[in-house]
């Protein structure tokens, strides 16, 4: 494969990531938040298996395969038994409203580039370009778990979070050591699992999810 | 091996350990423990006497390195006069203290475990020790949080009351607050000895050797001084004194009073005189104000008590004032260059400290006689007891007429010394000083005189007269070994009264090593009889002399009116023709300081309301009558309310952090990220 043509699969798919991460910025029902999640594994479990191939790091298939199985099949499928399971059908509680959020979903992207724009003169490789996508998504991450009212909306920010850091490892340093890797997913796998658990309790207990209730465990002034 | 007076001290320190390390082996058999842990602490206290007696006497000058602390920072501890008279005085207590709580405390058996109790005295004493023998920045500071902490759990000890745990909070506060500015004047001091690259300044000789620049070395002195006021309860720091005093056991009392505060008295002599050694006579002009401020606070809001121990407590302060004001005096002198006035000034307030914890002990544990029998401390609700503890009533005397600095007892000497340091300030050439300083003196005069006026009371009422509560508990006379501990130290005051000149003597080496000149104790043929400070054609004191007066008037009184019998009749006191007199008419601590709260009551926040419930339709003829006192310390309004309302003002708008909102804690995290971001580019 030509070098451009590698540059540009991973531009595309870049784009990609960038575009559901803003999907799950706006997506209002639980299903289509999961179903994106789902999309945002997948590509970027391509565009690992892409940068794999162009930069000849055979461990990248792994970690690739790895994205596949655990967040395009195994997570989407634990928060559909949780969804399913704790019957949250309902549309998502958003506390900033949505156009608002998009807005403040650019300035993160504008600023990503602004703050990356140095170190993308300095490096040296293909996917330099696709870094402050990367810092892009973390952010969005984080700004979906501020704006979402709901404790499964939350995590599933947290994941997408996750899967910013893991693009950007891909796209600063080729990824990281395949140790890492391993324990990273394995942490995200084992974090999942948890938190059904415990939203499973908690809602069993408390007969809600939303996090606005956990405003009255602080201290009584 | 150590040797010398340094390792006698060494190992009596390790001795008090010992206790510490046994006490919770022995914790189930009490009365075994309390007898082992205080013969030991009696025994560690004995061999300190010994040994800072030994160095002041030979002024030695002892030191060794202990290969503990941190790494390349080791301990230094260093045993010189000055040190070795604060070990003797420690030791002097504590060997009293140690007697009188082998029978105090076990009024405690059966009635609560004392584990605790002995473990943190023996810590506590320890600590004092350590802080004296200390000679770099650390080790004092790890000795002073070691005493601080220690005497914490001690007011802590009968902690289901809740004024003993608001007492010991403040205390706690008071004392860190103290050991942080102590800490940033060593810090200062430090810093300059060897730079902010290394911490080879940390040592006191090395501080010694220094020179600072006049700025430095004032805020070096400035914080020092009010870290110490804070431990020593000077006016207007000392809210913590009269809570945390009266509640601990009173064999700590007594430790704390007598000699706590004494370790902040050593502070601030060791600071200016040794470590920074040059200053100008304005720092001595502020210790001598806060000296005499708290001389004269501290004995007005004694007189306003009703409660023994808390009376005792703001007696202190006063008397930490009266020592300051011999310290404030020696700096002044020294910084104009009057060597031999200020060794004599010196040597009064270091004469002061000494009869001050002798005294001042004395009067606690009698105190805590009176609370181990009846179970009280509030004066309204006693009297008469020297007929049913006619040992202690004797010896809480001798307290009395020595701290209210009366011939021939010791605090007249110190006093007296400090009187004549007053008198010869005329030699000074600066007019302000030319003018505060009589003015001192005049204040002095007023406190000696409340002093007395204070314990008039203190003893007439507790004392003297009929019980005055309602029902008069079974009280017993103080058992032998507290008799002894009391004993003990009231015969200290008549010896340190009688014979001052042996004292002087022995420690005049200290300003003489601090300052480089002696005071000229005796003069004249009889020199150790008279105590002559400058000249005797000046002015002389002979403590023997006025002291065989004395015995011969009583003597001869005696003798006169038991020689004839029936000189002395019995007869019942004139009731004016009235005939019910009952022990609700005797005079009370209120009614007793009743003309002196009419004339300083402008300095106290008084409230006083008095309530008429008449007898039906005769409002001519009241019922019952309410009289309702409260006097509260100016300076907590002034200066305490406004800090602790500030924090609290500042902890809510803290507070409000606190949203409990998953999505506002994210924010702030959220922010921080980004605004890292944007600096760190």
């Amino acid at each position: 494969m030509d070098l451009n043509i590698a540059a540009q699969l991973n531009s595309f798919l870049a784009a990609f990531v960038l575009l559901t991460a803003f999907g799950m910025l706006v997506q209002r029902r639980m299903y289509g938040l999961v179903h994106l999640f789902a999309w945002q594994g997948l590509f970027l479990s391509i565009n690992t298996a892409i940068v794999g191939f162009e930069a000849g790091k055979h461990h990248l298939y792994i970690s690739s395969l790895l994205t596949l199985t655990l967040k395009v099949i195994l997570l989407p499928y634990i928060l559909h038994v949780l969804i399913r399971r704790l019957k949250l059908h309902k549309e998502v509680e958003v506390v900033v409203n949505i156009p608002l959020t998009m807005l403040m979903g650019i300035a993160l992207v504008i600023f990503s580039y602004y703050l990356m724009a140095p170190v993308s003169r300095l490096s040296t490789l293909v996917t330099r370009s696709t870094l402050a996508v990367a810092l892009a998504t973390v952010m969005i991450g984080l700004l979906m778990m501020i704006t979402r009212r709901h404790a499964v909306t939350q995590i599933i920010g947290f994941l997408a979070m996750e899967n910013g850091l893991f693009f950007a490892a891909t796209s600063a340093t080729y990824g990281m050591p395949l140790v890492v890797e391993l324990g990273v997913a394995l942490d995200i796998l084992i974090a999942a699992f948890i938190f059904g658990i415990f939203f499973f309790h908690i809602s069993t207990a408390f007969d809600s999810l939303d996090v606005e209730q956990m405003a009255r465990l602080k201290e009584e002034e | 091996m150590i040797t010398g007076p340094i390792g006698i001290i060494f190992y009596s320190i390790l001795l008090l350990f010992l206790p510490v390390l046994l006490a919770p082996l022995l914790k189930n058999n009490q009365r075994v423990l309390i007898n082992a842990s205080f013969l030991t602490a009696s025994a560690a206290s004995l061999l300190g006497i010994v040994a800072g007696v030994w160095t002041v006497g030979g002024a030695f000058t002892n030191r060794i390195i202990l290969a503990a602390g941190l790494p390349d920072l080791p301990f230094h501890l260093r045993l010189d006069p000055l040190a070795g008279f604060f070990i003797t005085v420690i030791c002097l207590m504590s060997f009293f203290i140690s007697v009188y709580s082998l029978g105090y405390i076990k009024g405690y058996l059966g009635r609560r475990p004392v584990t605790s109790l002995v473990i943190f005295y023996n810590l506590f004493l320890a600590g004092m020790m350590m802080v004296v023998l200390a000679d770099d920045a650390l080790f004092f500071l790890i000795s002073w949080e070691v005493m601080a902490a220690a005497s914490y759990f001690l007011v802590m000890f009968e902690d289901e009351r809740i004024e003993n745990r608001r007492a010991a909070f403040l205390y706690m506060i008071m004392a860190h607050i103290g050991a942080i500015a102590i800490l940033l004047s060593f810090g200062v001091m430090a810093g300059l000895t060897a730079g902010l690259g290394g911490f080879n300044g940390y040592t006191f000789d090395a501080m010694r050797q220094a020179q600072f620049p006049i700025g430095w070395a004032t805020t070096a002195f400035l914080l020092a001084f009010f870290g110490f006021a804070a431990k020593a309860g000077v006016v207007p720091l000392h809210v913590w004194l009269p809570e945390a005093h009266p509640v601990a056991p009173s064999n700590v009392s007594a430790l704390m009073s007598g000699v706590m505060l004494k370790t902040a008295i050593y502070g601030i002599v060791r600071v200016t005189f040794d470590l920074l050694g040059t200053f100008p006579w304005w720092w001595g002009a502020i210790v001598l104000i806060f000296g005499l401020i708290s001389a004269v606070m501290g004995v007005l809001y004694a007189l306003m008590q009703h409660d023994l121990k808390r009376l005792l407590a703001y007696h202190s302060v006063e008397n930490i004032g009266i020592i300051l004001i011999g310290i404030g005096l020696s700096m002044i002198f020294t910084s104009f260059n009057f060597p031999m006035l200020a060794s004599l000034a010196l040597i009064a307030g270091l004469y002061h400290t000494m009869n001050h914890a002798v005294f001042k002990g004395l009067l606690f544990m009698g105190a805590g006689a009176v609370l181990h029998a009846t179970n009280e401390r509030n004066m309204e609700e006693m009297g008469g007891l020297i007929h049913r503890m006619p040992w202690t009533a004797a010896l809480f005397l001798i307290g009395c007429v020595s701290i209210s600095a009366l011939p021939p007892f010791n605090g007249f000497v110190s006093e007296w010394l400090t009187f004549q340091a007053f008198l010869l300030s005329p030699a000074l050439t600066s007019p302000l000083l030319k003018l505060l300083i009589p003015l001192g003196a005049a204040l002095l005069a007023l406190t000696g005189a409340l002093a007395a006026a204070c314990f008039v009371k203190a003893f007439g009422v507790t004392f003297l007269g009929h019980w005055r509560g309602h029902r008069m508990p079974h009280v017993h006379e103080a058992d032998w070994f507290m008799r002894s501990g009391m004993i003990l130290a009231a015969f200290t005051c008549l010896v340190l009264g009688v014979l001052p000149t042996f004292f002087i003597d022995w420690m005049n080496i200290i300003p003489e090593q601090l300052l480089g000149t002696k005071m000229g104790a005796g003069s004249g043929a009889f020199g150790w009889l008279w105590l002559a400070p400058v000249a005797r054609e000046r002015a002389s004191y002979s403590g023997t002399i006025v002291f065989l007066g004395i015995l011969v008037v009583v003597v001869a009184a005696y003798i006169i009116l038991h020689v004839k019998p029936g000189a002395i009749q019995r007869v019942p006191i004139w009731d004016c023709g009235f005939g019910k007199l009952n022990e609700r008419m005797q005079y009370n601590s209120t009614a007793f300081a009743m003309p002196i709260r009419r004339i300083f009551g402008f300095l106290f926040h008084i409230r006083e309301r008095v309530k008429l419930t008449p007898a039906g339709a005769y409002p001519a003829v009241p019922k019952r009558l309410h009289y309702y006192l409260r006097i509260r310390d100016r300076f907590w309004g002034w200066l305490y309310r406004p800090v602790v309302e500030f924090s609290f003002w500042m902890s809510r708008r803290v507070g409000r952090l606190q949203q409990g909102r998953i999505q506002a804690y994210l924010i702030y995290s959220f922010i921080t990220i980004i605004v890292l971001l944007v600096f760190s580019k």
